[in-house]
């Protein structure tokens, strides 16, 4: 169960549930989405068809709506490509919790909308399939199967904000500015 | 984190003034100041709060800033989205169209009619908006030949942007849509990256160059060892910085994003200076001026590394991860189906030079295919008058035109199923190249060269 707002592309993230697909160390961009791929479109859609391309080519079928992605240090690493999480977002992929994010990956996440939660104590405490529960509003996680609550690193007030209207776009179209840009 | 004004303000044009060089006395005390890193420096003079007042706002590490930015760039594989989401947000105008830069380079010229498509979308907005197109020159070697001056703040779509680092640029790289937000305001938040100081020392032996130093270094590491962060290389003698030529600094430069780094900054010197007379900037005459930061002897650095470069081996990195380093002597004898020489890390002269050097009066392997793709069109140029072109097809390598091609698995070099290639391009990831069961290894051009020949990873040291 998602609650998603189908009014736009970008979700309006208050709580999400899913299932956890684990991985490790070092997921970088190229494994998220390969270049040859991500530079032959600019359709959302068609990018998710490669998600996790690196990994599993067929990630994308076996992953249900909401299902979410917990991996170890570094996710996103590499490259600046936008496409990396846009390619998570319409594949289905509800939010991504990682023990630490590279930089680039980090800021387009916010960006584009897609959750993203760093719990740097998340490794080992999450199976995959395990049921989780995402509070975005106060970054808090619940695995359901072993009743642990993890918090996750606050974030400033204005990228929270730009994630909770879906993302940087979907914010400029409601107020108009930047969320960085206080009117 | 500051927050000043609207951008629906229709001073705007005004309030976005960069210092040139009549005001940069105004921020002499920040310049001075001997208790500020590098990237402390510039985001104190480039913050908007100091630029379009007369405070002198100091912005130390970790604090959240919105600056105003010199040169924004996106490619032709990150361009479309940034056009696409400005589009979304139904911005029709830039805020100034001769800071914006278009660069078709990743798939250049079009490998098939996909990329044409998208090529021509560029071709569009640039036409629309009268901004800079640069075609089949790398964007970071482009902007170091012509665009680049000291003290910029350089926002790219493209992850390698830090490589202008090397002329003392706060340069780093960011996503598509965020681009699309600078083009429009001309501005963006950063958060101040803390620093890491890394002292280079020692001379270089023969058949070492700077991709093994920090190839080296980031083996050390890991990829994420200077994630969010600075870093500050600093020279430990003259005689040291001399063997740093400006392509040696920007393969540094650039190679830096694979251990994370924000920015890696080289400091200002007669290389710098000498680099800047012979590659003129065309920009010339814009506000960008030369701001001339030399970190402070007291700034705070998080960490401090010392490289002795003549403790250094040939360094042969992968597959799969960078921070998976090797001496090539544990690497030998692996057999490789093709050796290529190019990209935005080591497809300057410099590296054209020396596999010419190499592979002069030689023949590359009959099982090795070997691929030589210069950085840049200047690049490609020189290499065809200094007579290296010649050689490298009287070896049997092939030559090909300026792009990011082979690095990135989209064409004029990619990888077939368990195809093995050793590379002096920037990354060896999974499926990097093409298939995802072809094995990439990362080299300096002279290891890259000597494999070439024997078909094998080789030891460049035997050739030289």
């Amino acid at each position: 169960m998602i609650m998603r707002d189908q009014s736009h592309h970008g979700i309006n993230p208050v709580n999400l549930k899913g299932k956890a697909w684990v991985f490790g160390d070092d997921i970088n961009t190229d494994i998220i989405i390969p270049f040859r791929f991500k530079s032959r479109t600019n359709d959302p859609y068609e990018m998710a068809k490669y998600a996790m391309y690196g990994l599993d080519p067929d990630f994308h079928k076996k992953i249900s709506k909401g299902d979410i992605v917990v991996a170890g240090r570094n996710f996103g690493g590499g490259s600046s490509r936008e496409q990396a999480p846009v390619a998570l977002k319409y594949a289905g992929i509800s939010a991504i919790i990682a023990e630490s994010f590279a930089r680039i990956f980090y800021r387009n996440a916010f960006t584009i909308g897609l959750p993203i939660l760093e719990i740097s104590e998340i490794k080992g405490k999450v199976n995959p399939q395990d049921d989780l529960k995402i509070d975005i509003t106060n970054f808090v996680v619940e695995n359901v199967r072993t009743n642990e609550t993890f918090y996750a690193r606050q974030v400033p007030e204005f990228m929270r904000q730009m994630l909770l209207e879906g993302g940087l776009v979907e914010y400029y179209k409601k107020y108009k500015h930047f969320p960085w840009i206080q009117s | 984190m500051q927050t000043t004004f609207s951008p629906s303000s229709s001073t705007l044009q005004q309030q976005h003034q960069t210092p040139n060089n009549q005001d940069i006395s105004r921020y002499k005390n920040i310049i001075d100041d001997k208790s500020l890193t590098f990237a402390e420096k510039i985001i104190s003079i480039k913050n908007v709060e100091t630029s379009n007042t007369d405070s002198k706002k100091m912005c130390m590490s970790g604090d959240i800033v919105i600056v105003n930015v010199d040169l924004a760039m996106a490619q032709d594989s990150t361009g479309p989205l940034a056009i696409r989401s400005l589009n979304e947000m139904g911005i029709e105008n830039l805020y100034d169209s001769s800071k914006v830069l278009l660069v078709l380079d990743h798939t250049f010229p079009a490998a098939d009619e996909k990329v044409a498509n998208l090529h021509a979308m560029i071709r569009d907005f640039v036409s629309k908006h009268n901004c800079m197109l640069i075609q089949g020159s790398i964007s970071h070697q482009h902007i170091l030949e012509q665009l680049a001056t000291p003290g910029m703040i350089i926002l790219g779509a493209d992850s390698h942007t830090c490589q202008a680092g090397c002329i003392s640029a706060f340069a780093t790289g960011i996503g598509s849509t965020e681009i699309a937000a600078v083009w429009t305001t001309g501005q963006l938040w950063l958060q101040v990256p803390e620093t890491i100081q890394i002292k280079l020392s020692g001379t270089f032996n023969k058949g070492i160059f700077a991709r093994d130093l920090i190839l080296d270094h980031i083996g050390k590491v890991g990829e994420d060892g200077a994630n969010y962060k600075a870093l500050e290389w600093k020279f430990s003698n003259d005689y040291v910085k001399r063997q740093f030529s400006m392509d040696s600094r920007a393969c540094i430069s650039n190679a830096s994003m694979e251990c994370g780094a924000k920015i890696s900054v080289f400091p200002i010197d007669e290389i710098t200076t000498k680099y800047l007379d012979d590659y003129p900037r065309i920009n010339n005459n814009n506000e960008a001026e030369k701001i001339v930061i030399h970190p402070g002897n007291s700034a705070k650095h998080v960490d401090e590394y010392e490289i002795e470069c003549n403790k250094i081996e040939p360094q042969v990195s992968g597959p799969d991860n960078v921070d998976k380093v090797h001496t090539v002597g544990e690497m030998a004898n692996i057999e490789i189906d093709q050796a290529f020489i190019g990209s935005s890390t080591n497809g300057r002269i410099e590296d054209m030079e020396i596999v010419a050097r190499m592979l002069k009066g030689r023949k590359v392997h009959k099982n090795t295919r070997c691929v030589i793709t210069p950085a840049s069109v200047k690049v490609y140029e020189d290499a065809i008058k200094r007579g290296y072109v010649e050689i490298y097809i009287e070896s049997g390598a092939f030559f090909t035109n300026s792009t990011c091609g082979a690095c990135v698995g989209t064409h004029l070099g990619a990888l077939g199923e368990n195809e093995i290639c050793i590379s002096s391009s920037s990354r060896n990831f999974v499926g990097r190249m093409g298939a995802l069961s072809s094995k990439v290894y990362l080299a300096s051009p002279a290891t890259v060269a000597a494999s070439a020949i024997e078909g094998k990873i080789a030891d460049p040291r035997r050739y030289l």
